[in-house]
């Protein structure tokens, strides 16, 4: 039976050839077998694109519809926090990339050291998105039955006039996409921490230097995902209007 | 081994990926500075500008879709001009919608 299954396959007549073992059956070369997991890799990005998108496309019609509420609300975060934050993430997904480029070429210490560089600056980004969860409970901004409007009611710390009560009641819609879309970027890069701390592990045995870097390669892809998706929310979410005009 | 059309074989040196993760902070930076300007309805414009093109310096360099092949390019092209086409037939139906009833 096993005999039959090998002649179905194709290459029976050629016998067994030498290829690397992490070149699987249904590949006839290892370039084939990139191409096809590479262009895996990006289909699932996409569908993520499309996840994430949903809530963009929420947070744009709200943003239309309320937008002193959303000034008002934005002016709240700390941007400084977030500009920090941006820069700590742009930097981790450059080590990202330094971790493929030396799985390539074959520099085991080098990988394992750069996926760490990663993973610290990743869990630095979430230290810090937890102060700034922390400040919202603190202010009362987290939508739900401790929500108080009191500081879009009078204007304090908000940086725009005070707004009529039924405004200001729609800055929960504004924090309900916040915690919804900085949350769900976050449980991104947990996942993402938790991949990379799996890799650095292995890589720290000798993994992914001997050829086989397609591993470190879609971790790589993941990880810039989160980061493109980071790049937009920072904008969106901190800086909708620094500069009042009123 | 062969250089696969479906899989180019490409070098990128080190200080190159380093002129990337500048340039990226200094887009960054230019964002939250404009911020503050008084440029008024034309903020989101600059904000949402400045942060696809942060976007595309990422998927081009660090996630090297410019040394890949056409049939990736082409997927992202794909994937991203599916989540526009969400953005521009919600918002024509949503700006449209209650038309004249203003």
């Amino acid at each position: 039976m096993d005999s039959q299954a090998i002649a179905v396959h194709g290459h029976a007549e050629e016998g067994h050839h030498e290829h690397p073992a992490y070149l699987l059956h249904h590949f006839e070369t290892v370039e084939q077998q990139k191409a096809a997991s590479n262009f895996g890799m990006w289909l699932f990005l996409m569908q993520e694109l499309m996840f994430f998108g949903g809530m963009f496309m929420a947070y744009l019609v709200y943003r239309a519809w309320y937008y002193p509420a959303f000034a008002a609300a934005s002016n709240t975060l700390n941007w400084k926090i977030g500009l920090i934050n941006t820069i700590i993430l742009l930097t981790s997904s450059f080590t990202m990339t330094l971790a493929v480029h030396y799985a390539e070429k074959r520099n085991a210490k080098a990988l394992a050291n750069a996926i760490l560089l990663s993973i610290v600056l990743g869990v630095v980004f979430l230290g810090l998105k937890a102060t700034e969860y922390r400040d919202k409970f603190v202010e009362h901004h987290v939508p739900g039955a401790s929500f108080s409007i009191e500081d879009f009611v009078t204007g304090n710390g908000t940086g725009v006039p005070p707004m009529a009560a039924d405004m200001a009641q729609h800055t929960q819609l504004y924090f309900s996409l916040y915690f919804a879309m900085t949350g769900m970027h976050a449980l991104h890069m947990i996942i993402g921490i938790g991949i990379l701390a799996f890799m650095w592990v292995k890589a720290r045995a000798g993994a992914y230097t001997e050829g086989h870097t397609a591993p470190i390669d879609y971790a790589s892809l993941y990880w810039h995902f989160v980061d493109v998706v980071w790049i937009f929310l920072f904008p969106l979410l901190y800086l909708v209007n620094r500069h009042p005009v009123h | 081994m062969a250089n696969s059309p479906l899989h180019p074989k490409y070098e990128v040196k080190v200080s190159s990926y380093v002129l990337v993760l500048l340039a990226l902070i200094v887009l960054s930076c230019l964002n939250t500075g404009l911020a503050f300007l008084p440029v008024g309805i034309f903020h989101p414009i600059f904000a949402v500008g400045i942060a696809v093109a942060e976007a595309m310096i990422v998927i081009l360099f660090f996630m090297h879709i410019w040394w890949s092949s056409k049939l990736m390019k082409l997927t992202v092209a794909a994937g991203f001009f599916t989540f526009l086409v969400l953005i521009v037939m919600t918002l024509s139906d949503y700006t449209s919608r209650a038309w004249g009833l203003w």
